[in-house]
């Protein structure tokens, strides 16, 4: 199999988040950036079981500049066989995609995993959009893979439930808690990383849908009313008239 | 014209009744369905402002981008340019496709109208934070988040039409489905209960049940509580788990880890149950109970009885 993990980077999950110029960009003074926790956890250890089950060679895609260099490495030594750059700011996630889709589209690959959603964007777009990009197969949030041949076999979280399915590579998959348990690097994998390939390519001419114009913080919490563990009457009567939530 | 796609696999939620609601205010608004919903249900959704509800029941909705086509057919030929979704897990995942199909940019988890510049809230960092998105091209995706808006039921019930669209074969086959009975699902829920490591095993949640039942409400869990096996993984909320912005939100013995409350801080009430008085949760929470939960649960269990029973 060949198998495509996307991986992105994204502010540790103890980051402070701030923002700078006008809150119209995310301030990274001080943030510790790291693969994001599903692109890592889930995608790409579940690719790394299937290779050393069945064989095959998997290369992680990240779109963004030079400064992803560190978590990428990252990525190359929990145990991926090479890695692509498309050297470009990740403007949109319809930006990014479309870059996946065109580097994927001329090398064909058997299966493509991205984690189910950024941590920091928590946008769960990438995986439909390069499915829908290269015309094959989108399962979203996956919590099981198995494959037979080219038959995949998923389980995936519905509305309510789970449900098992069966679709034929190539496809994409989204990937959630229950594919795979969480690696850490030994240093073997660190040292193997350093040599192993990272190829920057440059980004396909694509224009992004949607823009981030600023952010802003959440209205801070008025302070917690204390009330008396011996009386709970006061806490339900309190919910009930002034929070009116029951 | 504004299209609103209709989920059809747990009947009609609430949230799309404020998908309905949201595209109402935009403009004017036809409704678009699948599979096996009967007429009645359908036509229920004109009460909420479409004029008229599509469906085309040959497209069973388990290949979402079978959906996908059948949406982008109705759409280009109905003159649609905004195309509106509920942020559920069915919606998460059409949305994104469609916007390559249409070529439309997508605002993935909206909680707002868009403002006077036309950029519409989300949010961002897992909760922590909150961005306003611009859309740069000229047809829209708008995938609503539950509980932004409240449901308007203002008007009555509208035609059905059943269409039959060339969306082409599912290429996904489903061999089993688990849909556990009864249940609230958990991103639905108005009201949840949640508790964590605090209460030291799990043969001690039958008073946290308890408070779900009688409360009506959906139970949740701290990472580390799904992680051990003391519940299950679909109760993890936080920010690899689920995240989950109810009315009222209950923290039974959860310190209120940074990751912990990115998943939670959307709730409207938040109410935390722990023997810490340090404990950070404190500085998320509305309501504050410094205490045993495995005596001050119990009490609030009585007292919702005697309540609700008034
Ligand atoms: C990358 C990353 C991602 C993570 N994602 C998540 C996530 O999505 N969701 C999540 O929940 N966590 C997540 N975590 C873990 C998080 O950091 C915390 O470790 C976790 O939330 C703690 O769970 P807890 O509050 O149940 O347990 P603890 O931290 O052990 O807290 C137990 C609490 O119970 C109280 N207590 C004890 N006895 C009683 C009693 N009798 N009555 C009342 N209170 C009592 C204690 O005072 C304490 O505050 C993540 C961590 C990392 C590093």
């Amino acid at each position: 199999m060949k198998i495509l993990v996307c991986i992105s980077k994204a502010p540790d999950t103890t980051s402070k988040i701030a923002f700078t110029d006008g809150n119209s960009k995310f301030d990274e003074n001080g943030v510790q950036f790291v693969v994001n926790p599903y692109d890592e956890w889930y995608a790409l250890v579940r690719a790394l079981e299937i290779k050393e089950s069945t064989g095959g060679h998997v290369t992680i895609i990240n779109v963004g500049q030079g400064s992803d260099d560190a978590i990428i490495r990252k990525a190359l030594a929990i145990g991926a066989d090479e890695a692509v750059r498309i050297d470009a700011e990740a403007k949109d996630a319809y930006y990014v995609a479309m870059q996946i889709a065109a580097y994927a589209k001329d090398n064909a690959y058997d299966l493509v995993l991205t984690g189910k959603e950024t941590i920091n964007y928590n946008g769960s777009q990438v995986g439909g959009m390069i499915a829908e990009g290269l015309s094959i197969p989108f399962v979203s949030l996956g919590s099981k893979l198995e494959i037979s041949g080219t038959t995949l076999t998923v389980e995936r979280e519905i509305v309510g439930g789970v449900q098992v399915i069966e679709v034929e590579a190539p496809a994409v998959i989204s990937c959630a808690k229950g594919m795979a348990e969480q690696r850490i690097p030994n240093m073997r994998g660190i040292m193997a990383a350093r040599t192993k390939p990272l190829n920057v390519i440059p980004a396909v001419d694509i224009a992004d849908l949607t823009s981030f114009v600023s952010y802003e913080m959440p209205g801070e919490k008025s302070a917690v009313k204390i009330i008396d563990p011996e009386n709970m009457d006061e806490l339900v009567a309190l919910l009930h008239s002034e929070a009116k939530v029951i | 014209m504004i299209l609103v796609y209709i989920n059809s696999t747990n009947g009609i939620s609430k949230a799309s009744f404020e998908a309905v609601t949201y595209a109402k205010k935009l403009g004017d608004v036809i409704a678009l369905s699948n599979g096996s919903l009967s007429s009645d249900d359908l036509a229920h959704i004109g009460s909420y402002g479409a004029s008229k509800v599509l469906v085309d029941r040959g497209v069973s909705g388990d290949d979402q981008q079978q959906v996908t086509r059948m949406i982008a057919e109705v759409a280009s030929s109905n003159g649609v340019n905004t195309v509106v979704f509920s942020h559920d897990l069915h919606g998460k995942s059409i949305a994104p496709m469609l916007s390559v199909s249409m070529k439309a940019g997508l605002v993935q988890g909206a909680i707002s109208l868009p403002d006077a510049e036309g950029c519409i809230d989300v949010n961002v960092f897992s909760g922590k934070a909150i961005g306003k998105v611009k859309v740069n091209s000229s047809s829209k995706i708008i995938s609503l988040l539950p509980n932004s808006l409240p449901p308007e039921e203002t008007g009555t019930a509208c035609a059905v039409e059943e269409v039959a669209t060339q969306a082409g074969n599912a290429l996904i086959k489903v061999l089993s489905t688990k849909k556990p009975e009864g249940e609230i699902p958990l991103p639905e829920a108005e009201l949840v209960v949640s508790a964590g490591r605090g209460l030291k095993g799990p043969e001690n949640w039958g008073m946290v049940e308890d408070l779900a039942q009688i409360l009506g409400a959906a139970t949740a869990c701290s990472r580390p509580v799904a992680d051990i096996g003391w519940r299950p993984h679909h109760e993890h909320v936080g920010q690899t788990g689920v995240a989950i912005r109810p009315n009222l939100y209950i923290a039974i013995g959860i310190s209120g880890a940074i990751q912990h409350l990115a998943g939670v801080n959307g709730s409207k009430v938040i109410v935390v149950v722990n023997t810490d008085p340090e404990a950070p949760f404190f500085k998320a929470a509305d309501y504050g109970v410094v205490g045993d939960a495995f005596e001050v649960v119990p009490r609030l269990n009585e007292a919702l009885k005697k309540f609700k029973a008034s």
